[in-house]
């Protein structure tokens, strides 16, 4: 990996958060947007050509409005929450690679061609945080596990209940998407034999394998299902449910700029994911061999650097389009989600994967076995449930006669 | 009174199917309505460029229509005052010019005040006129500085006759007989 430079360090730093908060405001300009098309409506498109420039409206909006923090929240933890959610947001973009920075992940012939080539690799430039870091996806998941603190610290020290219930909701949905999320990775990490996003990408790209997608769909599915819950998007949007809990978790927060790091961090959130599921199931900065058909360094780069941020834009879109189809789950639909069904499920697809990887049977194989416990669980519900998951508890025929009106059962 | 039970009819939820309990078929149904409304035309008007189309009977600011000779019609016989339900008519009558009283004007409209901000914009005005003197136009977007501006006097009524002529969108809306029905003889005269 590239030596240590303070100078590179710092400019990438810059680079990554100035183009994370570019496009993160931008996204949020896309959801608005999307939001209005959606409902056949033109959306903002007054500030600059088509509302280009809104997002530099909203956020010189967020600067200058007066930082109201009401009397009775506990000061310190209420001004912390928004920091704390925006640190750990960006922390987790720090080992995405946005280029190649390791040397390649293929064999070589000898030590001395190792040497060399990890050497050529490290006088380029490092085109991530921190590049090379071996434990990668861990790290994200570790960062990524810290968001509902600043969820939590925003929701306690606002003293209002509202936050307060939006805040248990994030922290419990989070912690309880976690586990199928990180199942579900597992799988890429036994076939690449690396945590190393790097190492992910390059065993997708290399030796006649293809996309995780198209050998373990069922692993992307249940990390793209994780990945909604994790990032608070709608139909797993609970802890900022309007109709229930007013804003949720930022009730108390005027709208400010603690406000508007709090939804920076959220739309951060979005990107990592994003990043993380191009990198692990999509193939990074790899498209069918297109990447390494430019062989200058500059433009390879740089192609690469738009392939993997297409991906990215690829999934945020998908996230834009899948808030406005899908009604938001009831909670114990959400908890039932997780426990009943997804963790099971990861569970045996990660059996799947071992028996595919220890038997070194063909990948086609687990490509076989994912839908098939997909159509599987499908066939389990359909069994178990009779056909009808959402069944009356209450059936008509057992209502007792002379029962006051809204009491809805009784002992007996 | 409790429902009869006859009354009652529960209705059952549909029963999922293998293709509904695998959720995403149906989910891609869903994405696929919503990426058809991406583009579809909108409907929101873009108001200050794209003028919106009013129905001809849209009741926005009064005016006072001309004659024939470019004379008010009015003939101050207090009806749209009596007739409206806000109050906000205003006139004083006086007896017309020695040269309009021989086409049978005995009286006109010395002034003629209409309180825009206290109107309702029933057209109850327009319905009680004899002679179709005062009507409903088309304009909406019906703004002022101070209240003061926003009593319309005789002059600004008329002027709003001339002005809403020439631009073809508010033509007269009722013309029956040299003065309206009320110059009319007797049905069977």
């Amino acid at each position: 990996m590239p030596e240590f430079n303070p100078l590179y360090t710092a400019l990438v730093i810059a680079a990554v958060v100035a183009g994370i908060q570019g496009y993160c405001a931008y996204l949020i300009l896309g959801e608005r947007l999307v939001a209005a098309w959606v409902q056949d409506r033109f959306g903002p498109n007054r500030v600059g050509p088509f509302g280009l420039l809104q997002p530099v409206a909203d956020g010189g909006k967020m600067f200058l409005k007066e930082d109201v923090i009401p009397s009775h929240v506990d000061k310190i933890f209420f001004v912390a929450a928004p920091m704390v959610s925006f640190a750990t947001a960006m922390l987790a973009i720090a080992v995405v690679p946005f280029g190649g920075t390791v040397a390649p992940f293929v064999p070589q012939a000898d030590v001395a061609g190792f040497v060399a080539e990890s050497q050529r690799v490290g006088q380029g430039f490092g085109y991530a945080v921190q590049p090379g870091l071996d434990i990668g996806i861990l790290f994200v998941f570790a960062v990524g596990s810290l968001a509902p603190y600043g969820v939590i610290l925003a929701g306690w020290s606002s003293d209002n209940k509202y936050s307060l219930l939006g805040a248990l909701r994030a922290s419990a949905q989070i912690i309880s998407y976690e586990i199928p999320l990180g199942l579900s990775v597992v799988g890429a990490a036994l076939f690449a034999g690396t945590f190393n996003l790097e190492g992910i990408i390059a065993w997708q790209n290399s030796g006649g394998h293809s996309w995780l997608i198209f050998t373990q769909p069922l692993a992307f599915l249940l990390f793209l299902v994780s990945v909604f819950a994790e990032c608070n998007r709608l139909p797993f949007d609970l802890p900022e449910a309007e109709q229930e809990l007013v804003g949720g978790y930022h009730t108390e927060y005027s709208n400010s700029m603690k406000l508007g790091l709090m939804l920076l961090s959220e739309y951060a959130h979005m990107l990592t994911v994003s990043l993380v599921m191009s990198a692990v199931f999509f193939g990074g900065w790899g498209l069918f061999g297109l990447e390494s058909l430019v062989t200058n360094p500059t433009a390879g780069a740089l192609l690469k650097l738009a392939i993997l941020i297409g991906k990215m834009s690829a999934f945020a879109a998908f996230f834009l389009l899948v808030r406005w189809t899908i009604p938001r789950f009831r909670f114990d639909q959400l908890m039932g989600l997780a426990w009943k069904v997804m963790i099971p499920l990861a569970t045996l697809h990660l059996l799947g994967v071992l028996l595919v990887r220890e038997y070194d049977l063909p990948l086609p194989v687990l490509t076989v076995i994912s839908a098939g416990l997909f159509v599987a669980g499908g066939v389990w519900t359909l069994l178990r449930a009779g056909g009808n998951n959402n069944a009356p508890r209450r059936r008509p025929d057992l209502i007792l006669p002379n029962v006051p009106a809204g009491v809805t059962y009784i002992a007996r | 009174m409790p429902i009869a039970d006859a009354d009652v009819t529960w209705v059952a939820e549909p029963k999922l199917g293998l293709f509904e309990n695998l959720y995403l078929p149906v989910l891609t149904g869903g994405l696929v309505t919503t990426v058809g409304h991406l583009f579809k035309r909108k409907v929101t008007e873009s108001y200050p460029e794209q003028e919106p189309t009013l129905p001809p009977n849209y009741r926005g600011v009064h005016r006072l229509n001309r004659d024939a000779d470019g004379r008010v019609k009015c003939v101050a016989c207090y009806m749209c005052a009596t007739a409206c339900p806000a109050h906000c008519i205003d006139i004083v009558a006086a007896p017309a010019p020695e040269a309009w009283q021989k086409d049978g004007r005995e009286k006109y409209p010395e002034t003629f005040v209409i309180d825009e901000l206290r109107c309702i914009y029933c057209g109850m005005c327009e319905e009680a006129c004899p002679v179709d003197a005062i009507e409903l136009t088309t304009l909406y977007d019906l703004t002022g500085a101070s209240r003061e501006q926003m009593i319309f006097d005789k002059e600004k009524l008329l002027s709003v006759f001339d002005e809403t002529t020439k631009r073809g969108t508010d033509p007269v809306r009722t013309r029956r007989g040299e003065l309206s029905v009320a110059s009319d003889a007797p049905p069977g005269q």
